[in-house]
């Protein structure tokens, strides 16, 4: 079944238009793991791990903003929601792993904040991947304002049955002059750490790849091969801490039986 | 009748002065590493109150002579036209900016970064954001400061007039408009939008609370500031922030910070000038008058002689710090991350802050405006220029 649609999905690039450009854009496995020790769970995912043991399915929401995103025909398949689903499918082969990206551009994490009860509603996630920052930072939103929606929202996805891991913005060299990011940076880590939940610090893991220059982030191009290959790592690392994480809870949940 | 204020200029104000801008300088470039050693990264206040702090007491130590001496239009002409020079220096900076963002805008173009190039969509309407940044409500990442004194200084003289007559009502006013300012969310809107990152309404109440101590507030406060108990109260107060900080860095620790405490404590807001702020500022100052002396052997020190130097060209240098500031983040953004980069365009940036605030001393030297108080000629700029 798996081997049909991974073949219908080959055969599927192959036909598709930008071929050529979906040749480069899998990063190699090394690239990735430059930056693996920077992601750790810090906590578990109880209700994932539930979800997964009861219903043998799992369904993750990403709320964020363009960030989320890829321009183009390609850019849904190139951006990190789709290759964190193919990664985690293949990571848990028996578990039905769906990811239903959110993502729309001008996003401050109130705006998000006020779409979950629908999302939770609708889609029933038991896991949802909050990707956040970058527009409040831009529209200025006072950094402690933008701590009590994160503080907030949180509870509100935990009421309603989700987990949930929070992603802070890209690592952008050229424009840290333009935007302090730093504090809203600083409050994600904080309402993780106050809330026992689980960081994707995907400003550390870009950083690292700029600095060793792994991925180079300061090309002037229109070409999406270093993009696609961000995502794809991105997708990567996002699937190793939920894995981490659900062991984690595994473990937990054994201890206390 | 009000105490008489200090005769002599205090050299701790140029001294400290020129240290927040050194403070000021290494704070904004982002992610370098000189920045531990600011005192941001140890306490609640940062460089921002002294520097606002100072300049309310250098403001009315110059113009609340002038006032007494000449009367209350011509102390307000002189503010009025120190508001003017600090609003020109600021339109000066914001060109700059603007030059280095139309480099930005051609060397950020990757699809990877579509979301963050939306930060510069002010320049697709650059008719719109020049007249927004004449009116100060457009102002990009670290050009808050000098709005803020400019809107400081523009309300300065009935506040200094009613120092001169009644200065404990004078500071109760402003603190009655920051305590209003905070209950009712008052603040100055920003475009394209949000509001003011320093609170005029409510950091007006440390550029006061600075003029009230110009005056002679000082004299007040004598027997407080040289009781025990009142420097124990502060030694402990800047120890539980240094504390409450560290938890910052290692999280780990904050789960000894009761919940409740934190409810009250959080958020520790920089836009307001969060009363906890205030009060950092308050003991830190109250420990540093205790160990430093007007009379203070080092102030005469060639040692200390660039840091006052510095000081005493506050506006000047003010400026070159914020433009060292965006050649810095540049640099590092261009050429090198490194640690010893970062070290290098700090220990860089403040010895051209040193070399060009010598300059101006030679040059008022030479110019006939030299710095000791006998000279001083009647004509407001160097009023100006120190305060």
């Amino acid at each position: 079944m798996k081997a049909v649609a991974g073949a219908l999905l080959c055969a599927g690039a192959i036909l598709g238009t930008l071929a050529p450009a979906l040749a480069a854009p899998v990063a190699s496995e090394e690239a990735c793991a430059v930056a693996a020790q920077l992601v750790q769970a810090d906590a578990g995912l109880a209700k994932a791990a539930a979800a997964i043991a009861n219903t043998h399915a799992l369904t993750i929401v990403i709320a964020g903003t363009t960030s989320s995103t890829l321009p183009g025909a390609q850019g849904a398949a190139l951006a990190y929601p789709a290759r964190l689903e193919l990664a985690l499918r293949a990571k848990l082969p028996d578990v039905t792993v769906k990811v239903v990206p959110y993502a729309a551009p001008r996003r401050t994490a109130a705006d998000m904040a006020q779409t979950f009860p629908a999302i939770l509603k609708n889609d029933k996630p038991a896991l949802v991947i909050w990707q956040t920052g970058t527009y409040d930072a831009m529209q200025g939103i006072a950094p402690e304002e933008f701590q009590g929606t994160l503080e907030q929202a949180v509870e509100t996805l935990r009421d309603g049955g989700a987990d949930t891991i929070l992603m802070n913005m890209q690592y952008s060299p050229r424009t840290d002059a333009v935007l302090a990011s730093q504090a809203y940076a600083e409050a994600i880590r904080w309402v993780a750490l106050e809330g026992g939940i689980n960081l994707f610090d995907r400003q550390a893991v870009m950083r690292h790849w700029g600095e060793l220059g792994t991925f180079d982030l300061m090309a002037v191009t229109k070409s999406l091969d270093t993009a696609a290959q961000v995502h794809d790592c991105i997708g990567k690392l996002l699937a190793d801490l939920i894995i981490q994480a659900l062991k984690m809870s595994e473990t937990e949940s054994r201890e206390t039986k | 009748m009000p105490p008489t204020a200090p005769a002599e200029r205090d050299l701790r104000l140029d001294l400290f002065r020129g240290l927040a801008l050194w403070l000021i300088f290494l704070d904004h470039i982002p992610s370098n590493v000189v920045n531990w050693i600011t005192i941001r990264n140890y306490g609640f206040s940062d460089a921002a109150e002294i520097f606002v702090f100072i300049s309310g007491y250098t403001a009315a130590f110059v113009y609340g002579r002038a006032m007494r001496e000449r009367g209350a239009v011509v102390a307000s002409a002189r503010i009025l036209r120190r508001a003017w020079q600090v609003y020109v220096a600021h339109v000066f900076i914001f060109v700059i900016f603007m030059a280095e963002l139309a480099y930005l805008t051609r060397s950020i173009d990757n699809p990877l970064y579509n979301e963050e190039m939306g930060a510069l969509d002010f320049l697709k309407e650059p008719g719109e954001t020049l007249i927004q940044a004449l009116l100060l409500k457009f102002k990009p990442v670290f050009m808050d400061v000098l709005p803020l004194y400019i809107v400081l200084l523009l309300g300065f003289p009935p506040v200094l007039w009613l120092l001169l007559r009644a200065p404990t009502i004078a500071l109760a006013a402003s603190a009655v408009l920051y305590t209003l300012a905070w209950d009712q969310g008052w603040n100055l809107p920003s475009y394209p939008t949000g509001l003011w990152y320093f609170n005029p309404l409510a950091w007006q109440l440390i550029f006061v609370f600075g003029a009230w101590c110009g005056v002679g507030g000082t004299t007040w406060m004598r027997p407080f500031l040289r009781s025990r108990v009142a420097l124990g109260l502060a030694v402990a107060y800047l120890l539980f922030a240094f504390l409450v900080v560290m938890t910052w860095y290692f999280p780990r620790y904050a789960v000894y910070i009761p919940k409740a405490m934190q409810d009250w404590m959080y958020p520790i807001d920089k836009t307001n000038m969060d009363v906890l702020r205030f009060v950092h500022f308050l003991a830190l100052a109250l420990v540093t008058v205790r160990f430093v002396p007007v009379d203070w052997p080092w102030l005469k020190s060639p040692l200390l002689k660039p840091m006052i130097l510095c000081g005493q060209h506050s506006l000047e240098i003010f400026c070159l710090g914020i433009f060292l500031s965006f050649l810095g983040q540049f640099v590092t953004a261009e050429i090198s991350r490194s640690i010893g980069m970062q070290i290098l365009i700090s220990a860089l940036g403040i010895l051209a802050m040193i070399a060009v605030a010598a300059l101006i001393a030679w040059y008022k030297e030479v110019e006939g405006r030299g710095a000791g108080p006998r000279s001083r000629p009647p004509d407001a700029d160097l009023a100006g220029g120190a305060a």
